[in-house]
């Protein structure tokens, strides 16, 4: 009798980089769609920071004057100001809500599908990752359209470099978001997270003053400012914006994507992270 | 048992424990290839917990799993091609439509977009769903997703399947077709299956049935071993259940 070879033996070690590009396509088409159906998490997204803009930065326009600092050339309205923080808020809510939606995933089963998949584990939460990417960029550039007709007009070369800063920015934001998912047991716990990670994320960052005001009020509060992740997300997006590079937050950001990929990856294995200590049932 | 033939699925002295709580014991068992077999056992048996072992979202620590040779261990990425799993839970997303999730689900095994069109087009005929192809998931009943998580799971031709309890919720008809269903692919395309269920009129016409209680094998044969003369399956389950309670 000759030995019986199963059909999918063949297939088992086709994975190509072809195959790769496949998949993460995939991902991200699916994130893509997700996002498109959920009207209300679509419309959020560019509602929240457009309240900012033309609400609190409208009000706060006659109380602080932003003194000519780089990369601003002139002296700048506040509401130019605090424009690549509302990127930066963008990318922090979208970051997150990957997570959120990580969170559901696991609690709906659809994590599982991703998790049984032939490809490496570090591979399909990074695809992921880029996936929820993506999403986050094309909301920074519907914003940036919505804000040239609110008069911040940025160099137009500008609008391109600041795509690197995007993808960067929106990488460890991911990640971070990636680390909390695969540590939260449920969706209620979730929104706990939420209020200790986005708002103090985005209160002590350089989005809404600068630091050197901050250095005035508070020296504590300016060093928490500084080691703070997001501060460093805005200012590579507000260089980047305005044609300049900064390298101190481009290293910041990559050793922070380092460490926040590490912990992720530990996070979704299944040895050591929390699908393992998770009580299952049947 | 096929000695000449390579285990679809093969578990060797399989523990695992929840801190202090073992789920499962010294766990061993195998499936042939074009084998429907049964794992039996109530709620709380640890079939779950299997599952999720050999499809390596736990991680097994004490055993061995390996699926047409391929340690789940040292070699996920070739055992896991190689199956097709129907979880417990609905997986399926809802907000998008049948064919947009088993285009999800080809591009996760690596299926070029022109492949997958073709297989998506075979299963959903096969489950006479072809026609609402378009559809959101959410417009399906019960019975329509479960056919559809089949479909999915077949999608890239695994050689071994696993469903955990895929006929829970479900009425008589969908149960039916479900079961036929799994049975003609094991005889047609030599499919290897691990059906997992608490209902014993399932386990009828199963090549095997394996019987996990306490998270401990208490019989793996064919149906007409496990009973003895004038007596069911029903009552074969109660007293190996009951003489290991005992």
């Amino acid at each position: 009798m000759t030995p019986f070879v199963p059909l999918a033996a063949t297939r088992a070690s086709l994975q190509t980089p072809g195959h790769y590009l496949i998949c993460l396509n995939g991902i991200i088409r699916r994130e893509a769609l997700r996002w498109l159906n959920q009207r209300g998490r679509f419309i959020s997204a560019l509602v929240r920071p457009l309240v900012w803009l033309v609400i609190f930065a409208a009000g706060f326009h006659f109380v602080l004057g932003v003194s000519i600092s780089p990369p601003y050339r002139t002296y700048i309205p506040y509401e130019v100001y605090i424009a690549p923080g509302l990127v930066g808020m963008i990318q922090l809510f979208n970051g997150m809500q990957s997570s959120l939606s990580m969170v559901y995933d696991r609690e709906m089963g659809s994590m599982r599908t991703l998790m049984v998949s032939p490809f490496p584990r570090w591979f399909l939460l990074t695809a992921k990752l880029l996936a929820g990417v993506a999403v986050s960029i094309v909301q920074a550039y519907i914003f940036f359209v919505i804000a040239w007709f609110w008069d911040i007009r940025p160099p137009v070369t500008g609008y391109i470099a600041v795509l690197p800063a995007l993808i960067l920015s929106g990488l460890m934001l991911g990640a971070l978001g990636l680390v909390l998912s695969s540590f939260i047991k449920q969706l209620e716990n979730f929104a706990g997270v939420m209020n200790f990670v986005i708002f103090p994320m985005f209160f002590t960052s350089s989005a809404l003053y600068p630091l050197w005001r901050m250095q005035q009020a508070s020296l504590p509060l300016y060093w928490i400012s500084q080691a703070n992740p997001f501060t460093h997300t805005v200012e590579l997006i507000r260089f980047a914006l305005y044609d300049s590079f900064d390298p101190v937050s481009a290293l910041v950001l990559c050793a922070y994507l380092g460490i926040f990929m590490a912990l992720a990856i530990i996070g979704y294995d299944p040895g050591r992270g929390l699908l393992a200590r998770r009580g299952g049932g049947d | 048992m096929r000695p000449d033939r390579q285990a679809a699925l093969a578990i060797e002295n399989l523990s695992y424990a929840f801190g202090e709580r073992r789920v499962l014991q010294d766990v061993n068992l195998s499936v042939q290839p074009g084998d429907f077999a049964i794992l039996l056992g109530l709620n709380g048996a640890g079939k779950t917990t299997l599952f999720a072992l050999v499809t390596r979202l736990y991680s097994a620590r004490h055993g061995k799993i390996a699926v047409f040779g391929h340690d789940i261990e040292r070699a996920p990425l070739a055992a896991l091609a190689m199956l097709g799993v129907v979880f417990q839970q609905s997986t399926l997303d809802l907000d998008l439509t049948v064919e947009q999730n088993l285009y999800y689900h080809a591009s996760l095994h690596g299926m070029p977009r022109a492949k997958a069109a073709v297989r998506i087009e075979e299963e959903l005929a096969r489950i006479d769903l072809l026609g609402r192809r378009a559809e959101r998931v959410r417009a399906l009943s019960g019975g329509q997703k479960r056919r559809v998580e089949l479909a999915r799971a077949l999608l890239h031709e695994p050689s071994l399947l696993l469903l955990d309890e895929p006929t829970v919720g479900l009425d008589m008809e969908s149960r039916h077709f479900l079961l036929q269903h799994v049975q003609s692919l094991c005889r047609t395309r030599s499919l290897g299956v691990l059906w997992a269920t608490h209902l014993i009129d399932e386990a009828a016409d199963a090549t095997k049935i394996i019987v996990l209680h306490q998270g401990r094998i208490l019989a793996e044969a064919p149906p007409a071993e496990i009973t003895t003369e004038a007596e069911t399956l029903k009552n074969a389950f109660d007293r190996l259940t009951q003489k290991k309670a005992a």
